[in-house]
């Protein structure tokens, strides 16, 4: 039901641009409006989410320790999975960043018989780093339109990611990747029925986004073309803050328009793990909570509890009995 | 208790396949015997002075809670989102990607798929999205947001006291999300209402009052202790000497409560003893600071804190040098994340904690001042100090099973392996998926190793016997090592359950079988018996 | 705000980086292009908008026509034929590389491989001031692929 949701609304996006664009004409609201709201939401409501997770403390150092702690000088510790000083954290969080280490361990477990057995499973990893690169890629490869004159490198990212060279304009090997990856991840919600029982509208919404982005931006190369020009035009403008509404097909806001969802959507979803992953207590720690104090946060209180002498006046009688030690210090203090 | 099923039954019930119903809908759950364990009770909680006490059972229909509970949850929620970041952090960048849902033990035995770890947190996120947010306002259901009722009340009881916090699902985690976490919110939320459970909060109380979990009485501590003496005797011949509250001693000896008493248990801390007794160090426990575990972790932040501070307290107090922590697996998270924060900064007595022996500095400890047994038994076996016979251990085929708090919570592995390796001649590990950072619950962790809750225990031990199984099949291992008292009983009743054939032990249960004390060494008298009073080399062989 | 050290920076971090495209072109000039269009002719071989969007997918076609079919007429949309040629053809009427195709390509940095083959007028005109070259130059594009 979740996914039906999240592909009705996908799809009424899409009619939405067809009507207001299309038909009606109103494109500055699409051309204009709508992308600089979207950008200065994804901006602000990025910050927004930031500070106000910055703006709790963490109380405790409850790092998720994955290798050998250090201890001994003669044991080999981890220092990536168990980092000891902050120039390790900022490696493990790299790894963990850049690379999705953790996801990188999944392991399938299967019960065949009376065996429980661990696979390794490495899947949804490569659909994961697949989609996230290219998508990086993809993003990249945009900033040919915010730049005059275009940088070489853009260039030469442009060759290598077309040099398949099939079809003209060259068809982008991030496009067909991030097609498969996208499909992956849909597939695996809709098909694994322990996805498919945890999966809400909000997991399903951001694929079917996605993938109107990428569908709109590869049919608008390869297939119903739009003055190339004018969309530049357009979009140095908006970066000057002077754009000028280009004349050009419906498939060109439609696409336009699934990215300002997806911008204005970001912030207020699950997206967000994009900023979160730095924020997250178990990996952005120093595992060397016994080597160095950390203060506790601002709230937190030294508990009371019930001193030795208490008990002591409590248990008195039995610890007598039974032959031990009576602290003295415990009634001088009461003198004093 | 509920009856158990035969362990091959309970494996062909065991089916992964969620219902067709949509969780959310899925309310109140069903609650199964031998699933839930049974309420605290009324006086225990007018003791420790915690809300709502009352006499009621999950079976009722009517929990007694209070009229107003969901203002006061909403409100407790809205407290903690301020106080703990990972809490607020963690309800926000879930992606469900699912990678955590065959990763908890629980669920592996069970099942029921509230039990994976990224359902088990969206219980609460569904809550906090409808009550506090725009969005779920708005979408409800669509935004996965719920209403808070006393339905779902009911569910939060029934799954979080199904999570054993082990953090296995926060290892695979993109993003380190840590159910554990969730988990002590979600308990901590529970509280205000009156749900909670007899077998955390009774121990908890008995800490806070008498000095350990299980309410020993001071005298009863040095009897107990007295006890495992003469055991000792028996087996070595050696008067073992226990200081008990000594003022000045070198070293504050600390460990749970349950192995003064508790078999296994008792085995290991004969070990503490004899092992101190063999370097004739100047040790110290403490009847007072009697307790290492810390069943407080299991119940909130502030009752970690309260059961903790009374061993900075003790330690002042005895003017020792620096704490030594024995083998426990809760006791050492709290030690080694919580303790000083919580709790410290260590008394100016304490100094970095140094062994007597070697003169190794562990500086790895300076701030908290306290190191585990461990640690410092392989710093003296490292040089030498020990004259180990691990021969003496030849009937056991021994592995080592990874308690989650050390593993995950502090990165221990080499040492108790280390040791191991010294005391004992066949050593082998279970299957790598099943070790070190990704090793499995005993399925009785965080305060669940009740006899009521005996179904779910099976069940989330399964992974870990299984593996166990394995290495008994492959390398005829007999004997089951750990360094968690919560272990040492509940890895016995698993082993019984799933794997028979195979005993459980602490680490310096097998360092103390291998010890040669002097007068062994001189062939004065000859070590014939282990810790157990049973024969060292299996039956049939002549003891050479 | 707790770890402010940390977190500010990685604010800024993040706003720098999201918006690049503005301050990339801080105190630059909004480019202009402008094409120059033959003055003597009036219409191309389809409309305007038409050679806007599609003129680099006709002009393959034409190549896949005359290298590797061996035909070599275009009957466009009003039924008029024109012989598929590049440099004898397109370039024909459009007499400059540099004032009407390198306008648009640079401005959105394409870069077609027209010209790893061919010859563009103004080539041309510096060869063909060549005498030794006019041989060479005669002679067809060798590696339509």
């Amino acid at each position: 039901m979740g996914a039906v949701f999240a592909l009705l609304i996908a799809l009424g996006l899409v009619i939405f641009v067809y009507i207001g664009a299309g038909v009606i004409g109103f494109k500055a609201l699409f051309a204009v409006v709508f992308p600089y709201a979207a950008f200065f939401i994804f901006l602000g409501g990025i910050i927004y989410r930031i500070i106000e997770w910055a703006k709790v403390p963490v109380p405790f150092r409850i790092v998720t320790t994955c290798g050998q702690q250090k201890s001994l000088k003669w044991v080999k510790r981890s220092r990536l999975e168990s980092p000891f000083n902050n120039f390790e954290v900022a490696l493990r969080m790299a790894l963990e960043v850049l690379a999705f280490r953790s996801l990188f361990r999944n392991l399938r477990a299967e019960l065949k018989g009376p065996n429980l057995l661990y696979g390794s499973s490495k899947w949804l990893w490569l659909g994961a780093i697949a989609f996230h690169y290219c998508f990086l890629i993809i993003l990249i490869r945009h900033l040919r339109f915010f730049t005059y004159p275009v940088p070489e490198f853009l260039g030469i990212i442009e060759q290598v990611d077309g040099f398949l060279h099939v079809g003209i304009p060259h068809f982008y090997i991030t496009d067909g990747v991030i097609l498969a990856a996208l499909s992956y991840l849909l597939l695996r919600r809709l098909a694994d029925a322990k996805l498919r029982y945890i999966s809400l509208a909000s997991d399903f919404l951001p694929l079917f986004l996605i993938f109107g982005l990428v569908l709109s931006g590869i049919l608008m190369r390869n297939f119903f073309k739009v003055d190339i020009v004018q969309v530049k035009e357009f979009t140095m403008g908006l970066v000057h803050f002077s754009p000028k509404v280009p004349d050009v097909g419906v498939i060109f806001y439609i696409h336009l328009t699934f990215l300002c969802a997806l911008m204005a959507y970001f912030p207020f979803s699950k997206l967000v793990h994009m900023a979160g992953v730095f924020f997250s207590p178990t990996r952005n720690l120093a595992n060397n909570s016994r080597a160095k104090r950390h203060e506790p946060a601002p709230w937190w209180q030294k508990p009371k509890f019930k001193t030795y002498c208490e008990w002591q006046e409590e248990f008195k009688e039995v610890l007598e009995q039974s032959g031990q030690p009576i602290d003295e210090d415990c009634y001088k203090k009461e003198a004093k | 208790m509920a009856k158990m099923p035969k362990p091959d039954e309970l494996l062909k019930s065991i089916d992964w396949t969620p219902p067709e119903k949509d969780w959310m809908d899925d309310v109140p759950p069903e609650i199964k015997p031998g699933r839930f364990c049974y309420p605290a009770k009324k006086n225990i909680l007018e003791e420790i002075g915690f809300p709502n006490p009352r006499e009621w059972s999950p079976l009722d229909d009517d929990w007694k809670l209070p009229s107003n509970s969901r203002e006061i949850i909403v409100e407790g929620i809205i407290d903690r989102l301020k106080k703990y970041r990972s809490f607020k952090l963690f309800m926000d960048i879930c992606v469900r990607c699912g990678a955590c849902a065959d990763k908890c033990h629980y669920f592996l035995g069970s099942g029921d798929p509230k039990n994976m770890p990224v359902l088990r947190a969206e219980l609460l996120r569904s809550v906090i999205k409808g009550e506090l947010t725009w969005q779920g306002k708005f979408f409800g259901k669509l935004a996965g947001a719920r209403k808070l009722n006393e339905d779902i009340i009911k569910e939060w009881f029934y799954y979080f006291y199904q999570c054993s916090e082990c953090r296995r699902c926060s290892v695979f985690c993109p993003y380190g999300i840590d159910t554990c976490e969730v988990t002590m919110m979600g308990r901590e939320l529970l509280h205000l209402v009156g749900c909670n459970i007899n077998w955390i909060l009774e121990p908890v109380r008995n800490c806070f009052k008498i000095g350990n979990h299980l309410g020993l009485q001071p005298h009863t501590v040095k009897e107990n202790i007295e006890f495992l003496c003469w055991d000792i005797e028996e087996v070595t011949g050696l008067k073992m000497e226990v200081p008990f509250n000594k003022k000045g001693a070198e070293v504050l000896f600390v460990t749970p409560s349950g192995d003064y008493f508790a078999d296994p248990g008792i085995y290991t801390m004969m070990g503490y003893i004899m092992l101190f007794n063999y370097l004739d160090i100047d040790w110290t426990m403490s009847t007072y600071a009697s307790e290492g575990g810390n069943f407080g972790l299991f119940t909130s932040h502030e009752a970690m804190a309260k059961i903790n501070a009374k061993i900075y307290h003790e330690a002042e107090r005895l003017g020792v040098k620096f704490i030594i922590g024995g083998e426990c697996g809760h006791m050492w998270r709290v030690k080694h994340q919580y303790m000083d924060t919580a709790t410290g900064p260590a008394p100016k007595n304490l100094e970095t904690p140094r062994s007597p022996i070697t003169g190794t500095v562990f500086e790895h400890a300076k701030s908290t001042k306290m190191i585990h047994i461990c640690e410092f038994t392989a710093d003296l076996i490292a040089h030498g100090k020990l004259d180990l016979d691990p021969s003496r251990n030849d009937k056991y085929v021994v592995t080592y099973h990874d308690s989650c708090n050390p593993s995950r919570g502090m990165g221990f592995f080499e040492e108790p392996r280390f040791i191991l390796k010294n005391v004992c001649n066949n050593f082998y590990d279970m299957p790598e998926n099943t070790i070190r950072e990704k090793t499995f619950c005993c399925g009785s962790g965080s305060g669940l190793n009740t006899d009521e809750f005996m179904d779910m225990r099976m069940r989330g031990g399964l992974p870990r016997a299984n593996a166990v199984k394995y290495v008994h099949e492959k390398h005829g291992v007999n004997m089951l090592a750990c360094i968690c008292a919560i272990d040492r009983a509940a890895l016995s009743t698993l082993m019984d359950y799933w794997v028979p054939e195979v005993q459980v032990c602490g680490v310096h249960e097998l360092v103390a079988n291998a010890l040669v004390f002097p007068h062994e060494k001189k062939g004065e008298r000859k070590r014939e018996l282990n810790l157990r009073q049973e024969p060292l080399k299996p039956e049939g062989e002549e003891n050479a | 705000m707790h770890d402010a050290g940390k977190v500010i920076p990685g604010i800024i971090i993040f706003v720098v980086f999201v918006t690049l495209p503005f301050w990339w072109n801080v105190g630059k000039a909004v480019p202009k292009v402008e094409v120059e269009l033959p003055k003597e002719y009036t219409s191309c071989v389809e409309d305007k908008s038409f050679m806007i969007r599609e003129h680099m997918k006709l002009l393959d076609n034409w190549r896949n026509e005359v290298v590797r079919n061996g035909y070599g007429v275009y009957v466009n949309s009003k039924g008029q034929t024109f012989h598929m040629k590049f440099q004898e053809g397109c370039m024909k009427c459009h007499s400059s590389k540099e004032r009407f195709c390198d306008r648009c390509h640079n401005f959105v940095a394409v870069k077609p491989y027209c010209w790893n083959c061919h010859i563009s007028p103004e080539e041309k005109k510096g060869w063909a001031t060549k005498k030794s070259n006019v041989e060479t130059f005669s002679k067809q594009p060798a590696s339509h692929h």
